[in-house]
């Protein structure tokens, strides 16, 4: 097995670190740079529960690995909130709706959703269902969620 | 019928109220804890070498090479673990035929899946690497996998002289004969519900670590640390070891995490001889097919009416397939027993039959006996289309009404305080019946089909009528700080008690919610109780709460007055600020009276003893009956067999809401569990007993795309419970079901189509409106 030495910037804090070729990003995230809200629900990139942003794009970190990710930025749900605490955006509504039961699946649906919004993108309500139904929750029913939709979709916020 | 909610307390500022979840903020900002996210210096993890093979005798296991791979430190057998921990399931009937269950295989494997062997390495990589080298030699036999097969094929379990768990019957009732043969009209079907799996998205999880000599302890994601705690105990017998476990964080269990079972066992017997921490977090393949699975059930049905469309009898026969190993031997006897629901039923009779088979053992899922509900409103459906009625009348006719209250089952359980005709008749107006019937008249008129089904149920919350379910404690401290602890014998897999018990504590204790902390997540504090299962935290824990925070508000109180020189009867507690009634400026604080009650015992009255921290252990009525109606509008594609569900209405009754938005989720969040189950789950074997839905692309549970915005309703009527409470966490995965099954039979009904094969995925639905021979 071959090993590499990897540096990304995780929620702007640098990480390098040695890494196997085989070990997949969301090991990395979680393992080395203790992020563990990034969750492993799958391992084969159909729940979500694993989504970061890296480089700007939501990815499933079960489906990545960490070789690849050398020289990123990445952004997961332990960055999100402001420094004096202020929820994000996307955070609030989530919390203002009911958007989260058990909250194990919740940090990868933050972060697509944060991804669909940043530098002041103004997706679609539809855009944003479109997303949230490539995440998987099984105690919501997606109820909160669909609010959420409603309520940080263009046309909605004025 | 809605009755304003009664305040709890003195000045209930919380109960009744949308309040925020304290859960949210943590768990937005990746800062839960769940088990997965605990690491322990020396810790090391843990990998299962699987049987791929549904029967067979284990010739051989041959380890020699997966031990010398890189980062290998131990593959423990059956015969490695040194004290041979029993597993034992909690539910099962004392009657029935059970086997002896190991954490791993002994001689046999019984389903694919069963573990065989452990690996313990530096990491789970290293783990998986040597599991796949581990070689097994086994003679294959062939696997009973379908109920029929299960009946009349070879025995799963060698102790035991053939495949029944146990059959169960009904008193005998001479009369009925009599009343099927004047019947008016008899309808029959056979409902068939797929095996289901509990699908949390975090998966199993276990920590073991010796700590010492005397303490192993455990991180477990479970429904209650209590609850593991005590199997442990049970399995393992070691007096000099006590078992401590945490559960923080749960990624949902619904039902599955009720108790440790066989690998979480194994991995707690190779802590104790491997002397390291040992973790072992299940992947999703082996969620999907080892973790206990649900349902898997045959219900033959006839209903006999009489010339009014009243209920004659019901007759039941009732086959479920429990796998190998099931959490609990049993064949379905609460669905038996809850089969005639909110309904006046002069007759009924019933057999139930359980059998083992070579398939994944069953365990509680949300609603373990909803096929009552499935197999009583979808008959009743078909009664309705084959008698000629509207089925809402035919419901009017039979349904228990408020006179009809107490009113005693075939079972013994009284029915009492329950809204089910209520509910139904909400729920039908704020449909608009005439209008919908119009509207899918029009939409039939240009080939759309339309329906809509309507289901009402009661159910038997809390049970508490013996068993672990007989109570739960609660204890209340104030700190000298002034904050507030709950302990509570709750727990939250998503269920959000830290918010709800708050809210009751809050308003008894006249405080901030704030200022109040749930702790539910350590064995170690607190008492026993059995976390989430039954529908019983809000009645349990919830009365359990009420009960201690009053005592430690009395308590406040008779310090405050000896302090304030006034009467306990004069004095109330808002905000944490004491006041004396009439005397405004006679004023204290609960923290102030804390501090005095730790630091200042000579202020307390004589013969106080200092400190405030008050507990109390409730044991609620035995069975708290709730209730609900529900109904949904779909469209069926006749042409691909898809089918959207345009709304969905619910009114339920669960007594005074602590916090309705957490109600809601709960009854959504069933609701949608149901329509996977209708329309999209099925956990499917082949011939030879190989799980065939072991991925997410294969087992598919519902996304947001699948789901309406539920039209939630409530009516509230008090329980005899302390609070009035009834519980709600199960219910919308009961009458859920049956109430889309008949929302498309309704829109398939020009084509005479049943719908009582589930699940009623695309395939099957075409299949129900193909022309028959």
């Amino acid at each position: 097995m071959s090993s590499h030495v990897i540096e990304t910037t995780v929620n702007g804090r640098v990480v390098a670190a040695e890494v196997e070729a085989r070990h997949t990003l969301v090991d990395f995230l979680r393992g080395t740079a203790g992020c563990t809200g990034v969750h492993i629900g799958c391992e084969h990139g159909v729940c979500g529960a694993c989504t970061v942003i890296v480089d700007g794009v939501a990815v499933r970190s079960c489906l990545m690995l960490a070789v690849q990710a050398d020289g990123a930025t990445i952004a997961t749900s332990e960055g999100l909130a402001a420094q004096d605490g202020t929820l994000h955006p996307v955070q609030q509504a989530m919390k203002d709706e009911y958007g989260l039961q058990c909250g194990f699946c919740t940090p990868g649906i933050v972060m697509t959703l944060a991804s669909l919004m940043a530098n002041g993108a103004r997706p679609s309500e539809a855009d944003l269902k479109e997303a949230i139904s490539g995440h998987l929750c099984r105690c919501t029913g997606y109820q909160g969620m669909l609010k959420v939709a409603r309520r940080l979709g263009a046309g909605e916020r004025s | 019928m809605n009755v304003p909610q009664q305040p709890i307390g003195q000045a209930a500022r919380f109960v009744g109220e949308r309040v925020p979840r304290k859960e949210d903020r943590r768990l937005l900002t990746g800062k839960g804890t769940f088990v997965d996210d605990v690491t322990m210096p020396g810790m090391v993890h843990c990998a299962f070498v699987r049987s791929p093979i549904a029967k067979g005798r284990i010739v051989s296991i041959d380890a020699d090479h997966a031990r010398t791979m890189p980062g290998v430190r131990a593959i423990y057998t059956h015969s490695d673990l040194p004290h041979f921990p029993r597993v034992i399931g909690l539910y099962g009937s004392a009657e029935a035929s059970t086997p002896i269950i190991m954490p791993l295989a002994t001689d046999d494997v019984r389903h694919v899946g069963d573990p065989v062997a452990m690996v313990i390495a530096d990491d789970r990589y290293c783990a998986e690497d040597a599991a796949a080298m581990v070689i097994v030699d086994y003679e294959a036999a062939d696997a009973v996998v379908t109920l029929a097969q299960a009946a009349t094929g070879a025995t799963v379990h060698p102790n035991l002289s053939d495949n029944v768990v146990q059959v169960l019957t009904s008193a005998e009732d001479a009369a009925f004969d009599a009343a099927f043969a004047s019947a008016a009209h008899v309808v029959t079907g056979t409902i068939v519900h797929q095996r289901q799996a509990h699908v949390p998205m975090e998966t199993r999880g276990i920590i073991a670590a010796r700590q010492g000599m005397g303490e192993m302890l455990i991180y477990a994601a479970s429904q209650s640390p209590h609850m593991v705690a005590q199997q442990l105990e049970k399995s393992f017998e070691i007096p000099d070891v006590h078992f401590r476990v945490i559960s923080k964080d749960v990624g949902g269990a619904f039902g599955l995490k009720v108790h440790p079972w066989r690998e979480e066992v194994a991995v707690v017997a190779a802590a104790l001889v491997f002397g390291q921490p040992v973790k072992w977090i299940e992947d999703r393949l082996e969620s999907l097919t080892s973790s206990n699975q649900a349902r898997e059930q045959e219900c033959d049905v006839r209903m006999a009416f009489d010339a009014d469309a009243r209920l004659l009898g019901i007759d039941v026969n009732y086959r479920c397939n429990i796998g190998a190993y099931p959490h609990g031997s049993d064949a379905g006897g609460l669905g038996m027993m809850m089969l005639p629901g909110p309904y006046k039923v002069p007759h009924y009779r019933y057999k139930a039959t359980g059998y083992y088979s070579n398939t994944v053992g069953q365990a509680a899922y949300r609603g373990p006996w909803m096929i009552e509900s499935l197999a009583r409103e979808t008959l009743l459906e078909k009664a309705a289309r084959q008698i000629g009625i509207d089925p809402i009348e035919l419901r009017r006719r039979n349904l228990i009404r408020q006179d009809d209250q107490p009113f005693a089952m075939h079972s013994g359980f009284v029915i009492d305080r329950t809204t089910a005709y209520e509910t139904m008749e909400q729920v039908v107006q704020h449909v608009d019946l005439p209008a919908f019937r119009r509207e899918q008249a029009t939409a039939r008129e240009q080939g759309r089909y339309l329906g809509l089904g309507f289901a009402v149920y009661v159910e038997p919350t809390t049970m508490a009528f013996g068993g672990v379910l007989s109570s739960d404690i609660a204890q209340v401290r104030i700190d000298p700080s002034g904050k507030v602890t709950a302990t509570i014998s709750t727990h939250s897999q998503g269920h959000g008690t830290q918010t709800t018990m708050a809210q009751i504590v809050a308003d008894e204790l006249g405080v901030d919610i704030d200022a109040v902390t749930v702790l539910e997540d350590d064995s170690s504090g607190g008492g026993f109780g059995p976390g989430a299962g039954g529908s019983r935290q809000a009645v349990s824990g919830g009365g359990a709460t009420i009960r201690a925070t009053r005592k430690l508000a009395d308590k406040v109180k008779v310090i405050a007055a000896h302090v304030l020189n006034a009467n306990p009867q004069s004095i109330t507690i808002e905000r944490g600020r004491i006041h004396v009634a009439g005397v405004a400026e006679m004023t204290t604080t609960v923290k102030e009276i804390a501090q005095i009650a730790y630091y200042a015992t000579e202020r307390l009255p004589p013969d106080t003893e200092p400190g405030l921290e008050e507990k109390y252990r409730y044991r609620p009525p035995p069975i708290v009956f709730s209730n609900a109606a529900h109904a949904c509008v779909v469209e069926v594609d006749l042409e691909t067999g898809k089918v959207a569900i345009l709304r969905w209405i619910t009114c339920e009754d669960c007594g005074p809401m602590i916090n309705p938005a957490i109600v809601e989720g709960q009854i959504a969040g069933g609701v949608v569990q149901g329509i996977g189950g209708v329309l999209y789950e099925k956990a499917s074997y082949d011939a030879q007993g190989n799980p065939t839905a072991v991925t997410f692309k294969d087992y598919l549970i519902p996304t947001a795309h699948d789901v309406p915005e539920i039209e939630f309703l409530h009516i509230v009527t008090q329980s005899a419970s302390e609070g009035g409470f009834k519980g709600v966490g199960e219910g919308g995965a009961i009458v859920g079901p049956p109430t889309l099954v008949n929302a498309i039979a309704d829109a398939l009904s020009p084509f005479g189509a049943d719908c009582l094969t589930l699940p009623l995925s695309p395939p099957q639905v075409l299949a129900e409106i193909a022309p028959r021979d």
